[in-house]
């Protein structure tokens, strides 16, 4: 029997990889986690580029993760703490803005301040959103059925997946109205779905930012609207559509599921890179790593992104050409980037009102729709975003632990940012040349910004792809578009976190439910892993 | 008056000076989007004094609209299922208005000034379904909650409280009429009108007018037994008058997450103000006729009798065969009465063929334990309270 034998072998340690992990573990298998880089976490991490300060270098709030994950993995034992966004806001160019709030009737009076109509409008807006989120809620954690196939675990899947739709009471009591919403939900554009419900652009441009934050789609897509739904279906603590941040930065999520992991007799190996799925007569039984070293298990599982798991560490003789055709053609574009910068102070945006507690979250500058189609148009050419949409925070003023009091940490996420540059790619210079350019637009609402920054880190889609492994830089490891969701996510036929190569399994977030911090592709990917092994589950997830 | 809103959570009404100043309590809750007292001192004796004297009630955050235009009064029509064609200037009517599925989005009162200018009363937010339902008509919608200062002054000796305010001939006034009176230069708009269920009136002015009315009316009132009311007081008397309150005893269904909770008219007891046969259109007629012609209702929101002086708050019905049958929506010990009684919702033929061997399961909070009582009901009218004294004309005076 060669050495470095165990029962699964889980290939990335990103928080997908890790919830696999931990979960598989806590069912009392030996599981080992390979991580190419010499730091774990994926995109979800905290790093100290500049002595003093931590960032959240890819992924930076939190309401996706699913609660029950936190609780069966205990992430609290092993620190994780969630605190929750005081506010948000859009910064406008006449010195005014725009806000919503945690507290319900202080967002209906900020509304109130830019239309009448819309406040209330708001309400009507968060309710029919809402019920969306609760048919969408149960659908995370199941495995989406095989609608093609004759076994009786499809045919009941694809009537459970039905009974959320045509529901009855206890399942969130939505009628045929309800379920032609959710149709319309999945297929229009969020400019389209909004103007249902909104008058003033400020209303629209603020509400429709989360409809293409790490989407290569625009706000008159169609699809983009699901975009919007998929920002809305996390929580903290009950409050559905809330976010916050995780106290310590994101790599807090990993590193609590770590301790979890290690503590039910897991092993995480840093610079491990999986070059090669080891075959035996079809038969996934190992990997290679780039070190030379050889690893073997029962069940191999990957927390890459689809495109990386089969045409890169995959042979393609191993599989079949009608799979390796889909995995091509699946939607993967890079659309974002970022930048975290260390501020000497906090930075005044004299639009937001000192104390007033829009500031304390996300914070943002696009006005109207048209200006964020307008950024869109330029991504297409292969540019950045001239008038760039940003979601920024400096999740400092809420969490102490990510600088020294006084000083600050401020998160910029960029939309959009393409992969594929135009005129010759990406280079440092061109990089620089990005970073500056978002630092100046962010400065035309910050007067002493500039003066306050003591370094940043410029992150595009190609970092995100060398760095990370996201291939093109999308962040959600294939775009969420209908075509691409559920039981066709990753690919058609291969929605249930099994792949045509038998012993390999799949958890990343290019399976269903998708992308952002969730947990919920690697916790039902272990379900499956330990349902074909015969292991009992345990835990309020299944 | 005009509040700087950002980053605010609630806006303080034109009365606040006067409001927080009788608190003795410092409880306040939030009536749409506004800080309101929720008891001044003893709840009790709030009641009473609308059982007994006046009580004067801060009514500003009442929703209010101005409906004005060509076609005010087609549209008025159009929106509410009761027929209105016939109301005449100056009289105020109880309305309800569904969606188009014939589901209630809320209850309140309409005032006609002419056929041109209507005011729209109620407790939901609809500034945005009068909008969207406005389409094609020639009218201007304008929210008037934040322009008019309004007070309730309810009791038995509200008239004669009202009168010595300077409301002339006051006692003349019948049940859902208005009129306009000139009071300290002020134009103040009084309304037989209130959610009491007894004699008592609503007053309508200009937020610059607040503080005086106010103080003028506690002089008026002060050997009259006046009191000002809040929302815990008027809670117990809108029980005992059998009136409804939206998403307490129904969700509206504008506001409701689950369709399965919304209620046509007939669900709630509001069946009387839906006129199928009236000659013009309005919204969610197809529905309710449908409704009505197919039986199909559902449920029914009646008054229980109930054993026993434990009120059944938040209670679970059954029938003899302990099988869920319905909830209770809003329950009281009535003082004036000396009944326990409950509004409840219930599955029909409960409540509307079959009204004995009905149970209520009441949970008794004694010192960190729970007394479970099986208290037996009685169906009854859901207007429990209704003294000769509310409709009569003139109205009573304590001269």
């Amino acid at each position: 029997m060669p050495k470095n034998t165990h029962d699964v072998i889980v290939i990335g340690a990103g928080h997908n990889g890790l919830t696999a992990a931990s979960y598989m573990a806590k069912a009392g298998l030996d599981v080992v986690v390979l991580e190419k880089n010499d730091w774990i976490g994926g995109a979800a991490v905290s790093r100290e580029l500049y002595p003093g300060w931590k960032y959240s270098n890819c992924s930076y709030v939190c309401s996706l993760l699913r609660p029950e994950i936190m609780r069966d993995l205990e992430l609290y034992k092993y620190g994780l703490q969630i605190i929750p966004y005081e506010g948000s806001a859009t910064m406008m160019k006449n010195g005014d803005y725009y806000t919503h709030y945690h507290d319900h009737d202080m967002t209906i009076n900020s509304i109130r301040r830019h239309s009448h109509k819309d406040a209330e409008a708001y309400e009507r807006y968060s309710r029919d959103v809402l019920r969306q989120c609760k048919i969408i809620k149960p659908l995370l954690k199941m495995t989406p059925p095989d609608l093609t196939s004759f076994k009786p675990k499809d045919l009941f899947g694809a009537l459970e997946f039905a009974k959320h739709f045509a529901a009855k009471d206890e399942l969130g009591g939505l009628g045929e109205k309800e379920i032609y919403d959710t149709i319309r939900f999945y297929t229009m554009s969020i400019r389209d779905y909004l103007e249902e419900y909104f008058e003033s652009e400020i209303t629209k441009a603020h509400l429709a930012g989360s409809a293409i934050i790490g989407t290569a789609l625009g706000p008159c897509s169609p699809g983009s609207a699901y975009v919007l739904l998929h920002h809305y279906m996390g929580e903290v603590d009950g409050s559905v559509g809330s976010w916050g941040y995780a106290r310590g930065g994101m790599g807090s999520i990993t590193q609590a599921m770590m301790g979890c992991l290690k503590d039910h007799g897991g092993e995480v190996k840093p610079s491990s890179e999986v070059i090669n799925v080891i075959t035996k007569n079809g038969k996934a039984i190992g990997v290679a790593t780039q070190n030379g070293d050889e690893y073997y298990a029962k069940k191999i599982v990957s927390n890459l992104d689809v495109k990386r798991t089969f045409l890169k560490i995959t042979e393609e003789k191993d599989l079949p050409d009608d799979f390796v055709r889909s995995v091509k053609n699946f939607k993967i574009r890079g659309s974002s980037g970022k930048l975290n910068i260390a501020l000497d102070g906090l930075p005044d945006f004299p639009c937001i009102p000192e104390g007033d507690p829009g500031g304390g979250g996300d914070m943002h500058f696009t006005e109207t729709i048209e200006e964020m189609e307008g950024a869109y148009d330029d991504w297409k050419r292969g540019e950045w975003s001239r008038n760039p949409y940003v979601d920024m925070c400096i999740p400092s003023k809420s969490d102490p632990t990510m600088a020294e009091p006084g000083k600050h940490y401020m998160s910029v996420f960029i939309q959009y940012v393409p992969f594929n540059l135009a005129n010759g790619g990406w280079n440092e210079e061109r990089k620089q040349e990005f970073g500056r350019h978002i630092v100046d637009c962010i400065a035309e609402f910050s007067p002493n910004f500039k003066d306050l920054i003591n370094h940043y880190e410029v992150r595009t889609p190609l970092e995100l792809e060398n760095e990370v492994g996201l291939t093109e830089g999308n962040i959600f490891q294939g775009e969420l578009t209908m075509d691409q969701l559920m039981f066709n996510r990753p690919v058609p036929g291969y929605a249930q976190y099994r792949t045509p190569l038998k012993n390999m399994y799949i958890c990343s977030s290019s399976t269903h439910p998708g992308g952002g911090v969730m947990g919920a592709p690697g916790a039902n990917a272990a379900r499956e892993v330990l349902l074909d092994m015969n292991v009992p589950q345990k835990g309020n997830y299944y | 008056m005009t509040q700087d809103l950002r980053y605010s959570a609630l806006k303080k009404t034109p009365f606040h000076s006067r409001t927080s100043l009788a608190s003795r309590t410092n409880k306040y809750y939030n009536w749409n989007g506004y800080t309101v007292p929720t008891e001044y001192s003893t709840t009790e004796l709030e009641y009473t004094a609308a059982r007994n004297g006046t009580s004067v009630m801060d009514l500003t955050p009442m929703g209010k609209y101005e409906i004005t235009g060509g076609h005010a009064h087609q549209f008025v029509d159009y929106l509410v299922t009761r027929d209105l064609s016939e109301m005449k200037d100056n009289t105020v009517a109880y309305i309800i208005w569904c969606n188009e599925d014939g589901k209630v989005i809320d209850d309140g009162t309409i005032f006609k000034f002419s056929s041109t200018k209507f005011m729209l009363c109620c407790a939901v937010k609809i500034y945005n379904w009068l909008n969207d339902s406005a389409y094609g008509f020639d009218v201007t919608i304008s929210d008037v909650t934040d322009t008019i200062a309004a007070l309730a002054i309810q009791g038995p000796t509200s008239c004669s409280t009202l009168k010595t305010f300077g409301a002339t001939d006051l006692e003349t006034l019948k049940p859902f009429e208005m009129r306009e009176y000139k009071i300290d230069g002020f134009d103040i708009l009084i309304s037989r009108t209130g959610f009491t269920g007894d004699l008592g009136y609503e007053l309508w002015t200009d937020p610059k007018n607040a503080e005086l009315t106010w103080d003028n009316i506690e002089i008026a009132g002060k050997e009259l037994k006046l009191r000002p009311f809040g929302m815990n007081a008027l809670e117990m008397t809108r029980i005992e008058a059998g009136f409804i309150q939206t998403n307490t005893d129904f969700m509206a269904a504008e506001d409701s997450l689950r369709p399965t909770r919304m209620r046509s008219p007939y669900e709630i007891g509001m069946g009387w103000l839906v006129h199928l046969n009236k000659n013009s259109y309005f919204v969610g007629k197809k529905a309710l006729k449908k409704e009505k012609e197919e039986s199909t209702t559902e449920r029914c929101l009646v008054g229980l009798d109930i054993d026993g002086d434990k009120p059944a708050h938040g209670s679970v019905i059954y029938n003899s065969k302990k099988e869920d049958i319905g909830i209770v929506t809003a329950a009281l010990w009535s003082p004036i009465m000396k009944k326990n009684i409950a509004l409840a919702s219930l599955k029909r033929p409960y409540g509307i063929q079959i009204k004995e061997n009905i149970f209520a399961e009441i949970y008794h909070p004694e010192e960190l334990e729970y007394r479970k009582i099986w208290a037996r009901c009685k169906v009854v009218k859901r207007q429990f309270f209704n003294p000769e004294r509310r409709n009569k004309v003139p109205a009573d005076l304590y001269e």
